[in-house]
């Protein structure tokens, strides 16, 4: 599975995607600035990393939506491949319109770093395939807007569609929801996809849940294998 | 330019004349005089920090550089270095904490080092006041604003309260970097014909002469030193740290420096001089956010996230690209001379012309030392005050206490992950991160104890550097250096002068007898308002290496079935202890003074407990004492723990005294034969064991596990 990481200016877990997917699927990732208007290799898997592209300094990832690569990565996901947004590559995918809602400043109004849980409510998509659904895993946040929101109507459509993918949960009882988001988000919604399924965007950075004897668990592992499980027997386009 | 508003003195500006045989023209006096001033030239402390040990097997780079590099093995350095942003902070806490982090990470930059991590030393007041609440705030949140932008983890700290900080917070920012060996930058490698390049933001009217706002005290006017406050952008840094880290692996600079104090006259100055040679400045070239600034201003402006290349003439054009590439501002500024004269041209005209020695070498001030005349008073404790009645209660409010419980509040605004190496992070008394590539762990140790430094600061001084050292050689880890933040009040006052002293020859003697060496420094004067001085805070933050991950014994990770045993006396000195200014309010009484052959005799035994794999977990006894080490370790692992101490030592002195080579130790099942042969002929003592729900101490105590945590962690009860 070819994989491609966008570096805007200012992302700052673009190496550390590049060291998980190459540690874990034991393949090369191409590293691809954001001024490239096309991909020199055309991959199967682009990753929008975390980071604060060109600062945040307006809304995070707004800046990053029109960077010139964003043409090539719409493109890339019209032909139905993999596009994987963590973090502030979420919060650009929803700039570009290519995932819907929006990510605000958490309820807390400051910086969340910490480890926390996520359960996988479907499983038919590219990304959690290789999963149980209800199934918990546990990938560290880090941001300061992570607060997923929508519209009423909008957000029914989205939960009713099925295209929520993570809820932050609590390991103990199993059970997902708003009460458990460390960020306000509204159903406690921590990642969403397309509806082909071929887009997925989350707050929690499974990256940081990879290298086993670091502190950020090793569910990520899984999260890797998984994409690759679903490209190997479904493939990406 | 009046000398004096220069911050020179009537001999100060005396000695210029005579180097120069002419009076300097006012620009001029205004070089010198930022250049002079405490906080770039050290004058008042140059005499002490030089004994400081500075040689040892693992050091590449000593004092003298950006920061000190130490060898990591296979291939790799590590430069670190702690400075204080305190002034900047009291006044503007955001800004202030948030470009002190910026600041210490252009150091690390500047040794060809790729910021790996950070860690922050905050000292605030009394936590019930909003003005401290209000300062902490402004503080954390700069320090996360930054650190999390510019991608760099903060891995770990300390946060210390006490209400000598009220009026003045200290804000210490660590940074440390990985570097290639053969990739190391210095500031001392320029040399005739090369060119001197800006490069990053432009120069602006922020923060000019703050060197000299820090090197005197905070008072009323403080507020109105506003504009002398920098303005950070981590995004800038961040392309900043890319940029250069490229430029380097292009082997495109040939030497380098950051801007920091004094901006572009003191990277410039330092660089010639250092290098040994000249530098001719061209005013009008440097790229300016306003317009109408004055030559002086242009030269003391602290603008940040800007860095001073040295490049060889060919080599120009693939670095202007490279600055393109990130969208950063470069431009030639100057050329490096064989001259020694430090010379600025405006417009073709040479507007000053000193040699760069007068700029390096300040003269040297001695201020005169005093015992203070309440030392006695200060080491004299009250023990019927200290008797605890309720030891049960006594432990819940040493754990719930500000200096006492979780700091996650703080530091869950911090990204302690990203770049994907941080092994354990904040929470833990250890840091340890990954070094690039390899199965090595590199630990890292905050230290201060300001109260021990305050009632005896040359013991205070000497503990603290002890228990840094204590707590590398728990996790099994050798010692490869150690820097330091030298936060103090005025030099000028003989008592004051005397605290600093006794603290950096307590820091010195421990270091030169342990084996530590002193690679890097920052010393910070002046910490004083019209309402009292801090008490003496001498920080430091010591790096080790431990060869295999897997040898790494952490903390926290009692497991069922293992049993505890103290290594170390079964008591220290209530004296300054965190449990003894909780009773009277302020520090009284002495720490321990460390043994020094008893310290070498703890480390073989750590080093080797670690190697065998002979426990399960491991922790120094620190502030709080045994029972809050116990008690720090019961929460931490997730398990009950049950304590059996026979012994007629008054309840508070085992619970709670502090000091002195002491360790608890959780060693598995099976493991307890190689664990006391280890530490036989060591004071050690099986004291209890992991067992139930509940934090039991026989004839004490027994604390429900959630209801410690909860302590802990919410600070209440």
């Amino acid at each position: 599975m070819k994989t491609a990481v966008v570096v805007f200016p200012g992302s700052n877990c673009d190496r550390d995607v590049q060291r998980a997917v190459c540690e874990s699927l034991k393949t090369s990732v191409d590293m691809v600035w954001h001024e490239e208007e096309r991909f020199s290799i055309q991959p199967d898997l682009v990753v929008l990393p975390g980071g604060f592209s060109y600062g945040d300094y307006l809304r995070s990832g707004a800046m990053a939506a029109r960077s010139p690569i964003i043409k090539a990565v719409i493109e890339h996901a019209e032909r139905g491949g993999l596009v994987l947004g963590i973090c502030n590559g979420f919060q650009v995918l929803t700039e570009t319109k290519m995932l819907p809602g929006a990510l605000l400043p958490n309820t807390s109004l400051t910086f969340i770093c910490r480890r926390c849980h996520v359960r996988v409510e479907q499983t038919d998509n590219k990304f959690t395939y290789g999963f149980k659904k209800g199934e918990i895993l546990q990938f560290p946040i880090a941001h300061h807007e992570g607060l997923f929101f929508l519209p009423e109507d909008e957000l029914k459509k989205l939960e009713d569609s099925g295209r929520v993918v993570f809820r932050y949960a609590d390991p103990c009882t199993g059970k997902a929801g708003a009460e458990y988001a460390p960020n306000g988000a509204l159903n406690g919604i921590a990642g969403i996809c397309s509806e082909k399924g071929n887009i997925l965007g989350l707050m929690p950075h499974p990256e940081r849940a990879t290298i086993s004897h670091l502190n950020g668990g090793t569910d990520g592992i899984r999260f890797w294998d998984s994409i690759a499980k679903a490209f190997a027997e479904r493939g990406a386009f | 330019m009046d000398y004096k508003s220069a911050g020179l003195s009537d001999p100060e500006y005396r000695r210029i004349i005579e180097i120069l045989e002419r009076e300097p023209n006012p620009l001029e006096t205004q070089l010198i005089g930022v250049m002079w001033s405490e906080h770039c030239s050290y004058k008042s402390t140059k005499r002490l920090l030089r004994t400081f040990p500075s040689k040892g097997k693992y050091v590449l780079q000593g004092q003298g550089e950006n920061a000190g590099v130490v060898d990591m093995g296979e291939g790799w350095g590590f430069a670190f270095k702690v400075e204080s942003h305190n002034h900047p902070s009291a006044v503007a806490p955001f800004q202030g904490a948030a470009t002190g982090v910026g600041g210490i990470i252009r150091d690390i930059i500047a040794m060809g080092a790729r910021p790996s991590v950070s860690m922050d030393g905050l000292f605030f007041g009394d936590p019930d006041l909003k003005k401290t609440q209000n300062l902490s705030k402004g503080i954390v949140e700069g320090i996360g604003a930054y650190g999390n932008a510019v991608g760099v983890p903060i891995v770990g700290g300390k946060t210390f309260y006490s209400p000598c900080y009220t009026d003045n917070p200290l804000v210490n920012a660590f940074s440390a970097g990985f570097v290639r060996l053969d990739k190391m930058a210095s500031s001392q490698t320029a040399k005739k014909g090369d060119l001197a390049v800006l490069l990053g933001s432009k120069t602006g009217r922020d923060g000019i002469a703050g060197a000299s706002f820090a090197s005197r005290e905070l008072d009323e006017d403080s507020k109105s030193s506003r504009p002398q406050i920098q303005i950070g952008d981590p995004f800038e840094e961040k392309l900043l740290i890319e940029c250069c880290m490229d430029l380097l692996a292009q082997n495109l600079i040939a030497s380098m420096q950051d801007m920091g104090a004094a901006g572009i006259l003191s990277s410039s100055s330092e660089i010639a001089h250092k290098s040994g040679c000249g530098i001719d400045i061209t005013v009008e070239k440097i790229p300016l956010r306003e317009k109408g600034m004055a030559p002086w201003e242009i030269f003391l402006s602290e603008s940040q996230e800007r860095m001073l290349l040295i490049v060889e003439q060919d080599k120009l054009d693939p670095v202007f690209a490279m600055a393109a590439h990130y969208g950063l501002d470069c431009a030639v500024v100057g050329t490096m001379t064989d001259s020694e004269r430090y010379r600025v041209y405006e417009h073709g005209e040479l507007i000053a012309d000193l040699p760069t020695s007068i700029l390096g070498d300040a003269t040297e001030v001695v201020w005169p030392s005093a015992e203070p005349k309440d030392i006695r008073e200060r080491i004299t404790m009250n023990p019927s005050s200290l008797i605890s009645a309720e030891p049960e209660r006594d432990l819940l409010s040493m754990i719930s206490c500000p200096n006492g419980r979780s700091k996650h509040e703080i530091w869950e605004q911090y990204d302690s992950m990203v770049q994907l190496h941080t092994i354990d992070g904040p929470g833990s008394p250890v840091a340890a991160v990954e070094v690039p590539d390899t199965a090595r762990v590199c630990v890292l140790t905050m230290e201060a104890e300001p109260n021990k430094c305050r009632t005896d600061p040359y013991i205070g001084a000497s503990e603290t550097m002890a228990l840094s050292l204590r707590e590398l050689w728990i996790t099994g880890a050798e010692v490869l250096g150690m820097t330091n933040c030298l936060n103090f009040a005025s030099p000028e006052a003989p008592e004051k002068f005397y605290e600093l002293e006794q603290c950096v020859k307590g820091l010195a003697d421990t270091c030169r007898s342990l084996d530590c060496p002193v690679v890097s420094g920052n010393v910070s004067l002046y910490n004083e308002t019209s309402g009292g001085q801090i008490y003496p805070t001498p920080l430091v933050v010591t790096a080790g290496l431990i060869e295999d991950r897997n040898k790494r014994l952490a903390s926290g990770k009692a497991a069922t079935g293992d049993t505890f045993y103290l290594a170390g006396d079964l008591c220290g000195s209530l004296g300054a202890s965190r449990y003894q200014v909780m009773k009277n309010g302020t520090p009284a009484g002495k720490t321990v003074a460390p043994d020094h052959s008893k310290e070498k005799d703890f480390r073989e035994r750590a080093l080797k407990t670690a190697a065998a794999g002979a426990a399960s977990s491991g922790r120094a006894v620190a502030g709080g004492g045994l029972a809050v080490a116990l008690a720090n370790e019961a929460i931490a692992s997730e398990k009950g723990i049950s304590i059996e101490i026979n012994s007629s030592v008054p309840p508070e002195e085992i619970l709670f005294s502090e000091g002195g080579a002491r360790a608890v130790y959780a060693v598995p099942e099976g493991k307890e034969q190689v664990f006391e042969s280890i530490w036989e002929g060591f004071p050690c003592t099986k004291i209890g064991a992991v067992s139930g729900e509940d934090f039991e101490w026989k004839e004490m105590f027994s604390i429900e596990l959630s209801k410690l945590k909860k302590a802990f962690l919410e600070g209440c009860f």
